[in-house]
């Protein structure tokens, strides 16, 4: 708005300038044609409309709300955070936390127990990326951590039969459950299961999976090795985990016992070979180890948005719809033989940018942009927790984290 | 923990323990998007320490309280996003059935 003035004024001077030149030359008519030249090459910018105050003109509110993606790269990529960033043309761009409440928005596109998709809408890539991170690698679960092996004559090895069995999802609510850091494990701490298999000889091989691995509530049944001679036999040999009480005797496990992913390979085992060994689960985080993360993976992706520029008719049409390896473009037919291309399903769009391949043509007729601040967002859990849950424990982990913040600062 | 001058308390940096980009991040923004903050940025000194720094610069009020509203800020903003998001997800079971139903 006011830089336009400012440019008018520039170039009236310009042009009077100009005029005193010729005027010394003395030709008047030609003179007179230039000056009209000059006015309506000007008449573009009287025609500007006017933005108004608090208002970004509509270039700008294009940077500000697109990624546009272009053949070779995308530009406007950074969101403008600093809250002066539009100060000199009348916009606030700060943070008024009504304003957020008022724009942000949740749709539930797909919801099954082990997966969800959903748009996040009106929110910046620093918090969505935020909750992302901590899904991966800040929500607790529970893994097997420790394997004791008794006997394994299988032809996996003890630590990679260890690995394997540290990667097995385990389905209990680790919020039932304390970290165990250096503590004796006890029942509140740790889960112990018990994998006892075999194949006798002459029988065919056997495959062993984690369906035989069997809760042991009561904790380990392996005694410690120094308290065998000493021990009497009637006290209860100590064993590796000091449980106070029997796990299926608390209240939250007493219908629902514990157990592991089904029918995943741990082993296969020849006619002879036997495994049996004890696995100790304790409460971990994804940061300290995959086995821990409670998402195969929590991912997403900006809204696509594919626009026609021109009218893509006929041929170009026909030629449009085949480019788009995922079906985003559709043909509309016009009557009398004539197709005209519509743009059918954006979201599908992978931005393999394979539409704007083929010349400068192609990038006039079509563009390719992502909405800056809505994601398309997608979480697979491995069955800790059902995926809804997960990321409403992703969020208060965050707000725990702020709480810590205050709390130091205070 | 605040590092920052005795005299002048509208420029702090904040080292904050146990922290990572995804804190630090999220606080950049809620800090750059107020008005009272002139200058906002993060550095993680090594990525084997697990600390981050956050310098604060400000118009005038003390960084420390600048740093405790973006804090608040963060923990509504995320309130929020729970609140709606768990509407949302109660809003899709209640018309799945709907949608699992053949009407045909």
């Amino acid at each position: 708005m006011g830089s336009g003035r400012v440019k008018e004024e520039d170039t009236v001077s310009e042009s009077t300038y100009e005029s005193d030149k010729t005027e010394s030359e003395a030709k008047e008519e030609e003179e007179e044609e230039r000056k009209t030249k000059k006015k309506e090459s000007l008449k573009w910018l009287e025609e500007l409309p006017d933005v108004p105050m608090g208002k970004l003109p509509p270039h700008l509110e294009f940077q500000r709300t697109r990624v546009e993606c272009k053949a070779d790269a995308p530009i406007h990529t950074d969101t403008l955070q600093y809250s002066g960033a539009f100060a000199s043309s009348g916009y606030d761009n700060s943070l008024r936390l009504d304003n957020f409440c008022d724009n942000f928005r949740v749709e539930v596109i797909r919801l099954t127990e082990e997966d969800m998709e959903f748009d996040m809408i009106g929110i910046d890539p620093a918090l969505a990326n935020a909750f992302r991170r901590i899904l991966i690698s800040e929500l607790p679960t529970m893994a097997i951590e420790k394997v004791l092996i008794a006997n394994n004559t299988s032809v996996v090895q003890d630590e990679v039969l260890s690995h394997r069995l540290g990667l097995i999802p385990i389905k209990v609510d680790p919020r039932l459950f304390e970290f165990a850091d250096n503590n004796t494990p006890n029942e509140k701490n740790t889960i112990v299961f018990k994998l006892h298999v075999s194949c006798e000889k002459g029988k065919p091989r056997t495959a062993v999976k984690s369906n035989d691995l069997k809760w042991l509530p009561h904790g380990s049944e392996f005694p410690l090795g120094s308290e065998d001679f000493k021990s009497g036999s009637s006290a209860k040999p100590r064993t590796y985990t000091s449980f106070a009480c029997s796990q299926d005797k608390l209240p939250e496990f007493s219908n629902n016992p514990i157990s592991t992913m089904e029918n995943i390979i741990i082993s296969k085992l020849g006619p002879g070979q036997e495994i049996e060994l004890e696995a100790h689960a304790v409460k971990g985080l994804g940061k300290t180890h995959a086995k821990w993360s409670p998402v195969a993976t929590a991912w997403y992706r900006m809204l696509p948005e594919v626009v026609l520029l021109q009218e893509v008719e006929d041929e170009d049409a026909e030629e449009l719809k085949n480019k788009c390896p995922v079906n985003v473009f559709d043909i509309e037919d016009l009557g009398n033989g004539r197709k005209r291309s519509t743009v059918a399903q954006p979201r599908a769009c992978t931005l393999c940018r394979e539409c704007i391949r083929g010349g400068q043509e192609w990038e006039d007729r079509v563009s390719l942009r992502r909405v800056n601040d809505h994601f398309i967002f997608t979480i697979e859990s491995t069955g800790a927790l059902p995926p809804e849950e997960l990321f409403t424990e992703a969020v208060k982990i965050l707000e725990d984290k702020c709480e810590r913040v205050i709390a130091e600062l205070s | 923990m605040e590092h920052g001058s005795f005299s002048d308390h509208s420029k702090s940096s904040f080292s904050l323990s146990d922290e990572d980009h995804t804190l630090a991040n999220s606080l950049r923004f809620t800090l750059n998007q107020d008005p009272r903050v002139t200058f906002c940025g993060y550095s993680i000194p090594h990525p084997s320490d697990n600390r981050v720094n956050i310098r604060i610069q400000t118009t005038g009020e003390p960084a420390k309280d600048i740093m405790k509203d973006a804090c608040q800020d963060l923990m509504l903003m995320c309130k929020h996003v729970r609140q709606t998001f768990d509407q949302a997800v109660v809003d899709f079971k209640k018309k799945k059935p709907v949608q699992d139903m053949n009407i045909d």
